[in-house]
């Protein structure tokens, strides 16, 4: 399996898969502290109308016009949920399930309208992506990787989750402090002059951008799962927040691999014959990371 | 009083624009509102430099509120304060503030001497690397309130009196001249209470201006040179002497500190 | 051809799936409201989620034993036994673990959703000559809707309404006070767990017409809907009743119209305007009615603050006070105090002093506590404790200033 077959086939999914996982991991180790984890799940609900509204506006599917949908409607999302939290004195929970349950009707409502038969957009896409399709077919084997022209044929998706991640990292190398004093501390870090909302809408951008760059290629799905569930598992095994982002990584890394050989060939070494959605399987495997955390790890519980 | 013009509690005969350029903390006209319900209304302080403030009045009187919007935690409805005779935003790396410590997630993963090394974030910036001199200075920090032993401890695993006291640690380290403390004796065990109130008068003797929102009555006249009265509005302040009388606390608590009380808290004073 | 829906006359399966979805509606809205009020709506976006490894198991089993996949009462029972592990998961997770519910809430929701996906994908793989089609649980589907599946909704929708309404005392106590309601002799965790049971059963019921990710909205938005109209609980039940069952209804009538319109997102957005509508608009917590209070409110704060600082003969710092006072012509440009702008300041200050005389007494000083610098004194004193007061303090003196 480590021949040509493997750099054509697996590796480009693996890397897709593990890039995503540790984009939205990253930010969610900060959402789960700040008791936000749940505008992962919001947030990776609007991408599907985002998307659907910026193919209606440009009548094609192309890498930016879809994110800037997605990131777009994120954002719109995120500034609803705030409005309605406060204006309508409404608690967090309930202000997000208004805006992303209504906001994910509409872009079902609109996908139904238009007519986007001719183009790959409908919701199970939109759920559950479609991390097995992402091959690259010029590559030869390994060598392949030195190759340009052979690279430039590597999937899109590819490039911009790598372009992704790096953006990530180094948002949160960059805030590292300001994030980690008024995510403990919010009225020391406003005091000291941190500007602490625009600090937090920043972290739910940057989410977002995860979110978004994930989501074409794996699905909402396992954008949810890996906002919470590599860092929820990594707090339970540290008391140190720079211990938790490595152990949220490795989380992170260990369910796209395992997910993904699991899903491609689990049902084989079961005598299947095919295989079942990687990106599912990934976000089971992260779920069975938390589970064996919260009933080994050495900090479960509060002390 | 009774036969001039209405008088009320103005710092009226001090030349305003004098104190306001020289008091490390002068608030004008600040009124805070959640909602239509003003926590504190028209508020003026003027706190002395070099002098140990304390602000107290009953619950829900709005201490801890003054010190948010001071400080540009709430937004005022009206009213602004200075620090030093400039705008807060310029004077930020002179102040130094201490929340209420039910104010954070005690379950946060990170260790005592990082909590203490926050109060170094100014001068660390975004990305200086954290030298060993900034360490000792942190070390020296808790162990002036007497932490340095726990500086490895995980914040979570304190007592009360020990989070207060990392608070504390991490307010020195900033190497403030104005000191904002909200509620530093709350819940802690006396060992705690006689350690801060030594720092803070160390603090005191350096020069530093200390305002504290205070509730322990019994105490004030022993801990404090000045005092601020508030119950929404301001009642009173000045010195101890001439501001914490019995008719000032009366005024302030409305009745609901028994006279006796009162007398007791006056007279142990004197 | 809208008003012939909305008037049943769009025929037989139109007029079903119009009271099917009406029904839903009243028994969502209801029973979300306990978990509105709870403040943990979110909940049952995981049990919604969990629903679906369920369906596909008992799909699974059912083949399995040699039956018809599809059968719906089977797959109604193996999504309830997920919903109910997924629960327990939850609950399981923040007792025991230091993780906070929404972190356990995303968790479950986001690893059961997974895990019904890679069943799914088993069972499409299983018989391709055998399209179990239960996708349609994601997004619900009214497509084919059977008398018996209306019939379904209905008394399901009934049953969990009539249980919900059996037990909104004890479910309105622990959510108002749950402190309280333990030492009363309600136990928390217990009726905790009936208002998930009937959010489960809810969820459960209505799957299959709007899906397992819209059942969500139609729990939510009418409990908080209702909330802008009113401050009682028990009518802010009746009320997420009545926005729920019209927009299921209404939204049902217009989605019969046209065949592009899907049932589910439909009805979802209806329950949205209305939600839009009371935000806007509702009197007292609407957002136009408590900002033009608001703002009324800050002007009358700084009129005041201003009016204080003139009868003090202070400047006035403030930027918005001063415009303020210039436009009432208490002041004029030049800052010279109008003879109207002394008068209201002589009656403001006459006021504060006031206050002050009754925080001195003895007697009254408790009814100070009451005021808040914008509190009227007439309110809050009796005609002859204002007279004793004034008769204390002697008349209203001219400003000078």
């Amino acid at each position: 399996m480590i021949g040509a077959e493997f750099v054509a086939l697996s590796l480009p999914p693996l890397l897709i898969g593990t890039f995503a996982a540790i984009a939205c991991a990253l930010p969610g180790n900060f959402l789960v502290l700040r008791r936000q984890a749940l505008i992962g799940d919001a947030i990776s609900h609007v991408v599907l109308p985002g998307i659907v509204v910026a193919f209606l506006v440009t009548g094609r599917i192309g890498t930016w016009p879809m994110m800037l949908g997605a990131a777009g409607a994120a954002l719109i999302a995120v500034g609803l949920i705030e409005l309605i939290r406060r204006l309508g004195r409404v608690d967090a929970g309930a202000a997000m399930g208004v805006t992303f349950t209504a906001m994910f009707a509409g872009g079902v409502l609109l996908l139904e309208q238009s007519d986007t038969s001719s183009v790959h957009l409908d919701v199970q896409h939109a759920l559950y992506g479609n991390l097995e399709s992402l091959i690259w077919l010029e590559a030869a084997g390994w060598e392949s990787l030195l190759d340009p022209v052979a690279l430039a044929s590597l999937p899109p998706e590819l490039t911009r989750i790598t372009v992704t991640l790096v953006a990530v990292v180094a948002f949160i190398r960059l805030l590292w402090r300001p994030l980690k004093i008024s995510t403990f501390d919010e009225g020391f870090a406003r005091a000291q002059g941190v500007p602490a909302t625009i600090l937090g809408l920043a972290l739910v951008v940057t989410a977002a951008s995860a979110a978004v760059a994930a989501f074409d290629a794996v699905g909402s799905i396992i954008v949810i799962a890996m906002f919470i569930c590599p860092p929820a598992a990594a707090r339970l095994m540290t008391e140190r927040l720079e211990t938790q982002i490595w152990w949220s990584v490795a989380f992170a890394c260990l369910s796209a691999v395992l997910g993904y050989v699991l899903a491609g060939y689990g049902p084989l070494w079961l005598g299947g014959q095919n295989s079942v959605s990687a990106a599912g399987m990934i976000a089971t495997v992260s779920g069975m990371i938390l589970a064996a955390t919260a009933l080994f790890a050495p900090h479960r519980k509060a002390s | 009083m009774k036969d001039a013009m209405p008088q009320l509690a103005t710092d009226e005969g001090r030349p305003v624009a004098d104190t306001l350029a020289q008091s490390p903390l002068a608030i004008r006209g600040m009124t805070v509102s959640y909602g239509e319900e003003p926590a504190i209304f028209s508020i003026d302080l003027t706190a002395e430099p070099g002098a140990m403030t304390a602000i107290i009045g009953p619950n829900g009187a709005g201490k801890s509120t003054l010190l948010k919007a001071a400080l540009g935690i709430v937004r005022p409805l009206s009213g602004s304060a200075t620090v030093f005779g400039k705008p807060l935003a310029k004077q930020r790396a002179r102040i130094a503030y201490v929340p209420q410590r039910a104010s954070v997630d005690w379950d946060f993963p990170t260790t005592v001497m990082d909590v203490a090394l926050m109060g170094l974030s100014r001068e660390l910036g975004l990305l200086r690397p954290v030298r060993a001199r900034h360490v000792a200075h942190a070390l020296a920090c808790l162990d002036r309130v007497g932490m340095a032993d726990f500086a490895d401890r995980q914040i979570g695993q304190l007592s009360g009196g020990q989070q207060q006291r990392v608070f504390l640690a991490r307010a020195l380290a900033q190497d403030a001249e104005l000191y904002l403390l909200d509620e530093p004796f709350a819940g802690v065990d006396a060992a705690t209470e006689r350690a801060i109130i030594v720092v803070l008068k160390e603090l005191r003797a350096e020069g530093r201006t200390v305002v504290a929102v205070h509730h322990d009555l019994s105490t004030v006249a022993q801990y404090f040179d000045n005092v601020f009265l508030i119950n929404r509005r301001k009642i009173a302040e000045g010195s101890v002497e001439t501001a914490f009388t019995a008719a000032n606390l009366q005024e302030a608590y409305g009745g609901r500190l028994a006279t006796g009380q009162i007398d007791q808290l006056v007279l142990g004073m004197v | 051809m809208l008003r012939d829906a909305l008037l049943l006359q769009m025929g037989y399966n139109a007029t079903l799936v119009a009271l099917g979805a009406a029904s839903l509606g009243v028994a969502a809205g209801a029973t979300g409201t306990f978990l509105f009020l709870r403040k943990r709506s979110l909940v049952s976006d995981a049990i919604s989620h969990a629903t679906l490894p369920g369906i596909g198991l008992a799909f699974l089993v059912m083949v399995a034993l040699g039956g018809d996949g599809r059968w719906l009462p089977g797959l109604l029972a193996g999504s309830a036994l997920s919903a109910l592990a997924g629960l327990l998961c939850v609950t399981w997770l923040t007792r025991h673990t230091r993780l906070a519910e929404d972190a356990a809430i995303g968790a479950v929701l986001s690893v059961f959703f997974g895990a019904g996906i890679v069943i799914l994908t088993v069972i499409q793989t299983l018989s391709s000559g055998r399209q179990a089609g239960l996708e349609t649980f994601l997004l619900g589907s009214t497509a084919g809707m059977l008398f018996s599946d209306a019939l379904t909704l209905a008394i399901g929708g009934a049953l969990v309404l009539a249980l919900a309404l059996l037990l909104r005392r004890p479910m309105i106590q622990v959510a108002f006070d749950p402190g309280y309601a333990e030492t009363a002799g309600t136990s928390v965790s217990r009726t905790d767990f009936l208002t998930m049971a009937l959010v489960m059963a809810i969820t459960v019921v209505g799957l299959k017409i709007v899906g397992l990710i819209m059942i969500v909205a139609l729990l939510i938005i009418p409990a908080v809907t209702a909330r802008f109209w009113t401050n009682r609980a028990e009518y802010v039940v009746a009320l997420a009743g009545l926005f729920g069952g019209l927009a299921g209804y209404v939204g049902a009538a217009i989605s019969a119209t046209a065949p592009a319109l899907p049932t589910g997102p439909i009805i979802v957005l209806i329950g949205f305007a209305l939600f839009v509508v009371s935000l806007l608009v509702a009197p007292g917590r609407g957002v136009l009615a408590a900002g033009l209070r608001y703002r009324r409110f800050q002007r009358r704060v700084h009129l005041r603050q201003g009016l204080i600082s003139l009868a003090q003969g202070q400047p006035v710092y403030e930027r918005m006070t001063r415009r303020l006072l210039l436009r009432e012509g208490f002041l004029r440009a030049d800052n010279v105090i109008t003879e109207e702008g002394r008068a209201r300041a002589a009656k403001v200050l006459r006021d504060e002093t006031r206050w002050q005389e009754v925080r001195r007494s003895d007697s009254l000083a408790p009814l100070a506590m009451q005021d808040n610098g914008m509190t009227d004194i007439a309110s809050v004193l009796t005609a002859d404790q204002l007279a004793e007061i004034d008769r204390r303090i002697g008349g209203p003196k001219r400003v000078t200033a």
